[in-house]
Formats: C-alpha cells, structure tokens, sequence
C-alpha cells in the first residue's frame, strides 16, 4: 500500500480511531446544528440537541467520576449524588450575590472538585475498610444526611429555593464578543459546551491511561481478589481511597458545571437517593468499568429522559386524547419499572453491560464456571 | 418526665413495625447475606392491599364483629400476599445469581426495589373510593381509623395510650414470640439456623438450601405483609414510597441489633423507634433521617457486628 501524502495522515489516525470522528462531531455540533435544522425544518419539532448533549456530557463526566469508584475499584458506591450536591453547592455558595465571597465560575470550578474530594476523604477514612455492602449502605446513608443538611439549613442553602442566580461563566470582553457578538446566553451556552466536552474529553484520556498504569492494575488485582493483592504488596485500603475520594472530586466537578449550566443549585431533592442510583444504572447498564460504556449509558439513559419519553407521552396522549389524568398514560410514571427491570435482567443475563470491557467481562464469567 | 415517657411509649410501638420489617431483613442476610433492598417495598405494596381489602370489604361501616373478622381476614391475607411475593421475587431474581459476584444480587434487589415502587404508583391509581377515586396516583392514601385512638386513661391525663398502641404492642409481641418457637423449635426453623451458620456444611447434613431459603423469603414476607397492616391502622396514612424509608430505617434496626441475629432485630427496632420518636420531639422532625442514617454511619463505624452480633469475619 503506498504511502499516503502527509496531509491525509489525520485521515488515517481517524480510521483507526473511530472515537475520534465522535469527538470532531461533538465539537462542530454547536456551529452547525444540522438535525436540529432538520428537525425544526421537516417536522417543526423543537429538540434542543445541542441542550441535550450538554446535558449528556455533563452526566456523563458524573458517571465516569462513580465508574472510577465502582467499575474500576469495586466500591458500590450508593449516594454519588451526595458529592455532585456538594459540587453543586459550593459553586452556589463562592459565587452568588448573597455571600461577599464571589469567586465567579472559574474560582467556583476550581474549588467544587476540591470541596467534594475533601467530603469523600472525611467520609472514605472511617468507612473504606468496611466490607463492600456495610460501605453500599454508609454511602447510602451519607447520601441522605447530605441532602437532608442542605434541605434544612436554611439560612445557608436557601432550603427548598436552591442557591439563584449563579452567574454564567465570565470571559474578557474581546473574547466573548468574538464569540457571541453580544448575546450572553449563546456565549454562556458555548463555554458551558466546549468546558464539558474538553473535561470530558481529557477525562476518558485520563482514565485509559490510568487503565494500563500501576495504579490502574492495583485496581484490577483488588476487583479480582482482595486478599492475594494486598499480599502481593498492595494496600487495599490506600488505593480504594485514591479511588473514592478522586471520584468524589470529579462528581464535585460535575456538580458545578451543571449548577452553573441551570444558573441555580435546584432545589436539594433533586441530589436524593434515586439521582445516584440512576448515576448506576447509568454505569452498569454501560458496562462497568468500560469507558465507552459508560459514555453509552448515560447517552441512553439521557436520551431516554429527554428526547424518547416526551415523545411517547406526546404519542399516547395524541391517541387518547389530552388532560387525562390516567397515571398509565404518563410514560415518565413507568421509568422506574423500565430502569428496575433493566437493572435486574442485565444482572441475570449481561452483568458486563452493553458495551463491556474485555478485563471485567472476563471477571464476571469468571466466577461462574 | 411525661414527655420523656410518652416518648418511649411511641418508641415502642414505631419500633415494634420496624422490628417485624427488620426481622425479614435480618433473616436473609443471615442466610444469603444479602441485603434486600425490595423487603421495604414488599411492605408497602402489602399495606395498598390491605387498604384496597378495607374498600372491597367495606369495613369502615362494619359493625364490630365483622371488623374483626374483616381485619383478621385481612392480616391474613397481605402477610399471604406479601410471603408469596418475596418468594416470588427470590426464585425468580435472586436464585438464578447465587453464585454470581455479590455485586449482582445486590443491585439485583434495587432494581426490583424500584420495580416494585412503580407498582406501588399505578396501584394508587386504581379508580377506588379509599384511594380517594384514583385522583392522583401518587399523593398519600388516607388509611381509614378503624381502631380507637381515644386515651384509655381519660381525656384529661398526661400520659396517652390508647387501644391502638395496645394493639400494635400484643399482636406484635404474639408474632414475635410465635417467630422465635418457630426457628428454635421445629426442624425447619433447626435448618433455618444450620444453614446461617454454614450453607455447605448444612447442604452437606442432607438440608434441602434451597428449599430453606424459600421459605426464610417466606417467612420474611409474611412478617412484612403483617407490619403492613398494623402500620396503615396505626399511622392511617400510606403512599408508594413508605417502603424505601421505613426499609431503611428496619435496615438500621437490623443492624444495629447485630445483623442476622433475630432478638438483635427486635432489640434494634425498639431502640430505633425510641431514637426517632425523641428526635422528632427534642430535635425537629425534619432532622429525622439525618439523625437515623448519622446513626447507622456510625454503628457501622465503630459497632459493626451490632448490639448482640457477634463478629464474624468476611468470608474468603
């Protein structure tokens, strides 16, 4: 096969790196939103895709923050949303008008990670030695004295109200006029977008690489069994908390893009025990402990919530028409059955997720033979 | 002094609905440790049949003989309900993964967890009077008085204990002792504690595991399906997601008393009712179940074999 010239060389790393082509998509979407032309131009639907992948990717930067807990380390970890709250918060806290501190989003961004990891090291020293399903419940029961400590603390949190308005990010003047001309929600909407992507991004980098390194195999060596790790010279309870507290951290960092992506903490139920088992469904349906895996779920998982279940309702309630209060006839009432039922039937039949990693399929079937 | 005693009154009879839900939790763990996160949820769909079992009957217009022959019918047939459910549920869901990863159970019964609260939500659709006409299917059910909540003491007196308590406190007791001579006294309870003890060395005696696991899922729901009603007499009010709560709550009975261990489970429901009935008057009752977890945090900290467990050492 003869050489191709230098200029088509990035054409052949593409081939042989599929993934990049999804990345190159994900960043020209936003100047070119061609489905949403399609969509709004042939069936005059508005579907918000580039809203949505914002969503996605903020998610997903969430599930890859608990896949690093439980895929990789094999910590059920039950209250992940405990640590996107404190991100979430913290980023409320150091930058609205109510408190003198004001850091704007940057300091916010840099601090939210910090804040969670720290909570993950509070709540990892005591627990992290403790057996896996004592740990499912500690987090679990931390995941709930968290949002019930924001939700009463009122004088603090805003209680119910949530933490408004927390201001977009800043950028100097020259640029976001470059980017925007003038329209603040569209620049606000393209930093959020392009900050997600590129933590994204550099987080899955980040995490293959981790795969193959030192630490990386120290995970795998404590997922396939504990004691012959920690006598082939592992420290079982040092790596699980490297793991536990640099999830929390990134969950944090999580917290604060979507609090500043909704300009408001939301209201503190929104962080309850449901959230994070959805952050799980998320990563097992996925694949646990497989990248791309997780990235699929919380594709599907968001897709699902945002784009497929208000088009069923929209169908059903077409069929039968409108303001009937039958609780059938609202597909969001059946989410839980569909999640349930996912997690139970993958459990039984695909425990290594729609898209798994070779290392952890291989674990999993394992034990069965 | 009042205040503190009619605390522990309310102690007691919350605790003794959390120690017949704990008991299920504690059972299973001690034979499959697993904790099974649907147990709760079995509860609360137990406690929509026997409020939609008071509609069919028509028991708020009953006279007294046929109220307690309906509420006998009643506790009979959800504890029925409940007990087929959970074996249901184990032959089906956790059977088939006894010998997967214990990761797999786990998030095996969360899922079913959730399946069973959708149930629970359509259920409270159900276009009957004493779901209030199938109006919204998740707001809160009014569970019809049916016992006397008047003071046996008098208006007037300090201290408040009505019919209602009384029957919680010996119907619950009755249970519990008729539990215990169960498992102490007849071969299949024997088997019950050779196989918490040891599953192999049981199956290797000639004890049929399976068999006894299915009827520790059982007895398990039956208990639960028993809870349900005296919770929904004594709270009167029920919604779809009493189950994940109070779950949680039996689960830190469970194991507080020491999980697996059957007085332990009794023993920690009380102290558990006790605990929640003085925060709720001396703390605030929004601050329950940061009290509650913040305690279960810490008995798994620094007590994890429980009150009466002993410490047993993870399995390799």
């Amino acid at each position: 096969m003869p050489d191709a010239p230098q200029s088509l060389r990035w054409l052949r790393s593409l081939r042989r790196r599929p993934e990049l082509l999804i990345v190159v998509a994900l960043f020209l979407y936003p100047l070119l939103p061609v489905l949403d032309w399609i969509a709004g131009g042939v069936f005059g639907l508005d579907l918000q895709i580039g809203g949505n992948l914002l969503n996605v990717m903020i998610f997903a930067i969430l599930a890859l923050a608990l896949n690093l807990q439980v895929g990789y380390a094999g910590l059920l970890q039950l209250g992940i949303a405990a640590f996107f709250a404190i991100g979430a918060y913290t980023t409320g806290i150091f930058t609205v008008e109510k408190y003198p501190f004001q850091l704007g989003f940057w300091g916010a961004l840099a601090l939210a990670p910090v804040m969670a990891g720290l909570a993950g090291l509070v709540l990892g020293a005591p627990t992290i030695r403790l057996r896996g399903d004592y740990l499912a419940i500690v987090t679990l029961g931390f995941g709930e004295v968290v949002r019930v400590v924001i939700l009463n603390m009122e004088n603090i949190t805003d209680g119910p109200r949530g933490l408004n308005p927390i201001p977009p990010p800043w950028l100097p003047d020259w640029l976001a006029g470059a980017i925007g001309g003038g329209d603040s929600r569209r620049v606000g909407f393209f930093v959020m977008y392009y900050l997600a992507l590129l933590v994204l991004v550099a987080l899955v980098v980040l995490f293959r690489n981790l795969e193959r390194s030192a630490l990386g195999r120290s995970f795998a060596a404590l997922r396939e069994d504990e004691l012959v790790a920690a006598c082939m010279g592992i420290n079982p309870a040092r790596i699980k908390m490297i793991a536990f507290s640099t999830g929390a951290a990134v969950a944090g960092l999580a917290g604060a893009l979507y609090a500043t992506k909704l300009s408001t903490t939301a209201e503190p139920n929104t962080y309850d025990f449901t959230y994070s088992i959805m952050v799980l469904c998320c990563v097992i349906i996925g694949g646990l402990g497989s990248l791309r895996g997780v990235l699929l779920g919380a594709f599907v998982l968001l897709s699902f919530d945002n784009i497929v279940s208000p088009l069923i309702t929209k169908l059903i309630q077409r069929a039968v028409g409108f303001g009937s209060t039958n609780v059938l006839l609202q597909f969001s009432n059946w989410r839980w059955l569909i999640f349930g039922t996912a997690l139970v039937l993958m459990m039984r039949f695909r425990p290594e997720g729609l898209w798994p990693s070779s290392r952890v399929k291989a674990e999993l079937h394992h034990e069965e033979s | 002094m009042v205040t503190l005693l009619q605390q522990l009154l309310i102690g007691l009879t919350n605790g003794m609905v959390f120690a017949l839900v704990a008991l299920g939790y504690t059972m299973v763990y001690g034979i499959l440790e697993l904790i099974n996160f649907a147990h709760g949820d079995l509860f609360m769909l137990a406690s929509f049949l026997a409020l939609t079992l008071i509609g069919a009957f028509g028991l708020e217009t009953a006279g007294t003989a046929g109220l307690v022959l309906g509420l006998l019918a009643i506790v009979v047939l959800s504890g029925l309900f409940a007990a087929g459910l959970n074996w249901t549920i184990d032959r089906l869901v956790y059977r088939p993964l006894r010998n997967a990863p214990k990761l797999a159970p786990l998030v095996s019964a969360i899922g079913v967890s959730f399946i069973l609260q959708n149930l629970g939500l359509f259920w409270g659709g159900l276009p009957m009077a004493v779901f209030g006409g199938g109006n919204s299917a998740a707001a809160p059910k009014s569970f019809p008085n049916l016992v006397s909540g008047e003071n046996l003491l008098g208006p007037g007196a300090a201290l408040r204990i009505t019919a209602k308590d009384l029957m919680v406190v010996i119907s619950s007791l009755v249970v519990m002792v008729a539990l215990y001579a169960f498992v102490r006294f007849t071969r299949l309870g024997k088997a019950m504690r050779a196989t918490a003890q040891n599953p192999l060395a049981a199956r290797l005696m000639g004890i049929d595991v399976d068999r006894v696991i299915g009827a520790t899922f059982l007895v398990g729901g039956g208990l639960a399906g028993f809870a349900a009603v005296i919770y929904g007499l004594y709270i009167n009010t029920i919604n779809f997601q009493i189950g994940y709560q109070n779950g949680l709550y039996a689960f830190t009975a469970a194991v507080l008393g020491g999980i697996g261990n059957i007085p332990g489970a009794v023993l920690g429901g009380l102290v558990i009712g006790f605990v929640r009935a003085s925060s709720d008057q001396f703390i605030g009752a929004q601050w329950q179940p940061a009290v509650l977890f913040g305690m279960l945090i810490l008995i798994l900290v620094f007590r994890p074999q429980g009150l009466l467990g002993t410490n047993v050492r993870e399995k390799v």
